[in-house]
């Protein structure tokens, strides 16, 4: 084999290998960009059908009804919208907390295996998350977080809303405790090269002045590293968004009508597909499942790029900042 | 290594203290040490810095001048690992000691950096009352007031008294600098800790830099590092030479008047060192 | 540290004092100290509560017939899951065959060849296919394979979906090992007149390759973890079969069957699926991760 490479290239033949392999790359590469394209026009074609049928009152109505062949899928989004919501409000303010404790207070000998644990948070596969949720979250929810939070908040005006209705240990709230557990890894560890990237001579500065330490991340740090966070929090969006398996297994999989309380049972995009999907029995209701993965994916793709400018500034840094 | 050091010190300070009772003014290292983990990169130096004064220490890179200034307002222990060993007394009381509060410690000591380091997401006039803000709320006119007169002292005003809204990180490297000096004396310290304050910049705005020390000595006592010992020469009034011995430790070799050290030095390894670069 | 005997009494300028702003500052340091570490053992407080529950609940479930027999219908004591972990090892197999060449020329691609126009816009693709929810996936393969090419359910549509979600893991981890790779060392290589494509085949890829087999396996163990898009396509089977145009079974969907039934001796066997899942997964990612710690080239 190698006496016959070598013997053609002596042949000329060495351009060729080069070509040839520079063509076998070129192609794979551009094979993954076939394949996004593929995965588009395949989506969009086998959702067509229900597009066409319900135009936009697709994306604004709530009426999902396989048997009257009606189809809208406002309440898919909405809890969409909501559980990412409630898993980005709990686990934004953590993941800042987790890796201001990993970059700022941590003895260096300790912060590689505590990140490490945290990490590990990422590779657990979402069955588990949905195995754990179902049987050990939930009725912990049900039993003491709902009751509670109803006594207190629900008691509220204007939010109490949130906390109403009866409680039944599958619901909204429940999917985005979840969801935030499921994105707390990546939210940490994005903030955490973010905060890593702030230069040790803003703190010096901030605690030269006389600032405590707190100050100086709050005056110093945090400003600095505002926009990285936000990408961070953004990537940890894009996750919860498409997040399947767990959401689907605690969220209750019911798509009554839309509520204010965060204990109704829901529907997320996701949760609907997987849940319906094998049981679709025409043609209207495939592709009308078929089109909330499209609006899935567009939505899923939206929020990736955002993540990435943000990101991608912040590579930047900030303008002009003390370049010398 | 500790028990020994804190030893030391007790029974160097004990004569000491009693000078340091009577509400002595100004600041005295008294047989201090640093480490960085392990590694002591100073040993027991002791100098006394004269109020309303410029001290320059200067010596060759790696001779521990920067940790020693590090330590005058309890920088030095920021930096993981780095501890301290001695006696820093400011105004008659240590600052290292138990019940003092580092916070408020870099309140009367503050300092400038070898690199500028205005905060960038800060305007120059947020920049100027950055360290204000943190301990009080004042009233906007009074806070005017502060940012005029902290931005005159460093000789800034007349070129951002219209752009006080600008980033702080839009500023000439020059301009950043007086900025940060601005920054330090807006909370009045007693004593300002310059850390190279010129080496990044270029030579104009150097000099601005020395002729700006001159003018802030009037009010405030000031310790320079420098590398630069035409600088230290020009702008000092007392020079603190320092080398790393043979165990790359730092220790103070001499400390005096700045023309006597640089004119008439005491000791041969100064001689040795001024005479080398000036040669 | 403390060699303070030498203090004035205190009252001093710069005491801790009794001064209201001064002690409300310090205040707030020491609570937002306890809530920041709080948060962090938040973090590994969940993990630890996962694991346990996983590790408790799962245990009473592994026995030889769990490894070897088929699940059996409800009622009938004992069946396994082995099915299911054959077919995940069987998908992940076929997977890896389609995934790996695309994942790994793409990285060496985008690495190698980063000059060139098109690079960007591989990156922004490999970026975006990251980012599917893997449940797009499953629909994407459904239309495909499912729905059209084959016409039912089946393992290799299973794969196809596994092997998409391993293309983005392998591309990105390739191409930031092989920039890893010193610029020298390729320049000595094609100095000695060795062609470029076997440089980077014989010279600059082996001295990746502690890297890339990181990047593979970390694909692997994300794609046997993954249910969803295998719902839609794989399905799930209770019998054995090797068959990749017959739907095949997968630990995670038979633990997702297995929860999602009423009967307290399914749910322990979800437990224990579970537990062979996550001990397959752990293990793979710490010892990935001790093998590259330290080897990285460069």
């Amino acid at each position: 084999m190698d006496k016959i490479a070598s013997g053609s290239r002596f042949a000329g033949g060495e351009d060729q290998g080069d070509k040839l392999f520079r063509w076998l790359v070129t192609g794979l590469a551009v094979g993954t960009i076939v394949l996004l394209a593929l995965i588009i026009f395949l989506v969009f074609g086998d959702a067509r059908s229900a597009l066409l049928q319900f135009g936009l009152s697709f994306l604004t109505t709530a009426i999902w009804d396989p048997v009257a062949e009606r189809f809208g899928a406002l309440a898919f989004i909405y809890g969409t919208l909501v559980t990412s919501a409630v898993a980005l409000l709990i686990a934004g303010p953590i993941s800042v907390g987790a890796a201001l404790f990993l970059t700022e207070y941590v003895p260096k000998w300790l912060r590689e295996p505590l990140s490490f644990l945290i990490e590990l948070l990422a590779v657990i596969p979402s069955i588990i998350y949905g195995l754990w949720g179902l049987f050990i979250l939930a009725p912990l929810m049900r039993d003491a977080v709902e009751p509670f939070l109803q006594n207190t908040l629900g008691q509220v005006p204007v939010i109490g809303a949130l906390f109403s209705g009866a409680i039944l240990g599958r619901d909204m709230l429940i999917a985005g405790v979840i969801l935030a557990i499921m994105i707390l890894p990546t939210v940490t560890a994005v903030s955490r090269e973010v905060l890593r990237a702030v230069p040790d001579t803003q703190r010096e500065g901030m605690i030269a002045l006389g600032a405590t330490k707190w100050e100086m991340i709050q005056g110093a740090v945090l400003p600095y590293a505002k926009a990285g966070i936000a990408g961070a929090s953004v990537l940890g969006l894009a996750r919860a968004l498409g997040e399947t398996m767990a959401v689907t297994m605690v969220i209750g999989n019911s798509s009554s009508a839309i509520s204010p309380s965060l204990f109704t049972p829901g529907y997320t995009m996701a949760s609907a597909i997987a849940n319906q999907f094998t049981e679709a029995d025409s043609e209207m209701y495939f592709s009308a499942l078929v089109a909330v993965a499209l609006v899935l994916l567009l939505v899923a793709a939206l929020v990736n790029v955002a993540a990435r400018l943000l990101v991608w500034r912040v590579a930047r840094g900030p303008q002009g900042s003390a370049r010398l | 290594m500790i028990t020994a050091e804190r030893d030391t010190v007790k029974q160097d300070s004990e004569n000491k203290t009693g000078i340091a009772r009577d509400g002595e003014h100004g600041m005295r290292v008294v047989n201090l040490s640093a480490w960085y983990g392990p590694v002591q990169a100073v040993r027991d130096i002791n100098l006394s810095i004269v109020p309303q004064a410029i001290t320059a220490i200067i010596g060759p890179s790696g001779c521990g001048k920067s940790t020693l200034l590090r330590c005058l307002n309890r920088m030095h222990e920021v930096i993981p690992g780095g501890r301290v060993g001695g006696v820093v007394l400011l105004d008659g009381q240590n600052i290292y000691g138990p019940e003092v509060d580092p916070v408020r410690v870099r309140r009367l000591v503050g300092m400038v950096f070898q690199k500028p380091n205005p905060f960038p997401m800060m305007s120059v006039y947020d920049n100027v009352v950055a360290g204000i803000k943190l301990n009080r709320s004042l009233p906007k006119s009074e806070l005017d007031d502060i940012v005029e007169r902290s931005l005159r002292q460093a000789a800034l005003w007349g070129e951002v008294k219209d752009k006080l809204n600008v980033s702080g990180a839009s500023l000439s490297g020059g301009q950043q600098q007086r900025l940060c000096i601005a920054r330090a004396i807006a909370i009045k310290p007693e004593i300002i800790l310059m850390d190279e304050p010129a080496s990044a910049l270029d030579p104009l705005a150097t000099y601005r830099i020395e002729e700006l020390m001159g003018d802030l000595k009037e009010r405030y006592t000031i310790v320079v590092v420098t590398h630069n010992m035409q600088q230290a020469s020009r702008v000092s009034d007392y020079t603190a030479f320092m080398l790393a011995g043979d165990d790359r430790i730092g220790e103070l070799v001499e400390y005096g008047d700045t023309n006597e050290v640089f004119t008439n030095p005491r000791d041969k390894r100064t001689e040795g060192y001024i005479t080398g670069r000036f040669g | 540290m403390e060699g303070s005997d030498i203090t004035v009494g205190s009252g001093g300028a710069l005491t801790r004092d009794q001064d209201g702003i001064w002690q409300r500052r310090r205040l707030v340091d020491v609570f937002m100290t306890v809530l920041i570490t709080v948060s962090a053992l938040i973090g590994v407080a969940v993990l630890l509560a996962i694991l346990a529950y996983v590790v408790i609940n799962g245990a009473p479930a592994l026995n030889l017939d769990f490894f070897t027999q088929r699940p059996l219908p409800y009622g009938e004591v004992g069946g396994g899951v082995a099915p299911a972990i054959l077919g995940t090892l069987y998908m992940l197999f076929v997977a890896g065959l389609i995934g790996v060449p695309i994942g790994v020329g793409t990285g060496i691609y985008l690495s190698e060849y980063a000059g060139t126009r098109l690079a960007p816009a591989v990156r922004f693709t490999i970026d975006l296919i990251a980012g599917l929810p893997s449940i797009v996936i499953g629909v994407f393969v459904w239309a495909l394979l499912v729905r059209h090419l084959v016409g039912h359910f089946s393992g290799l549509a299973g794969s196809v979906a596994l092997a998409i979600v391993m293309v983005p893991i392998i591309t990105r981890t390739v191409e930031e090992v092989l920039r890893l790779v010193p610029g020298s060392l390729r320049e000595a290589a094609l100095a000695l007149g060795v062609p470029r494509w076997r440089t980077i085949l014989r010279v600059v890829l082996p001295t990746a390759r502690s890297g890339v087999t990181t990047g593979v396996v970390l694909a692997m163990a994300r794609a046997g973890g993954e249910t969803a898009p295998l719902l839609l396509t794989s399905l799930g089977n209770q019998f054995f079969n090797t068959n990749l145009l017959q739907p095949m079974a997968a630990l995670p969907v038979q633990i997702y069957n297995y929860a999602s039934s009423p009967f307290a001796d399914w749910h322990t066997k979800a437990w224990g699926g579970a537990l062979v899942l996550i001990a397959t997964i752990g293990v793979l990612s710490l010892v990935t991760r001790l093998a590259t710690r330290g080897q990285r080239p460069g």
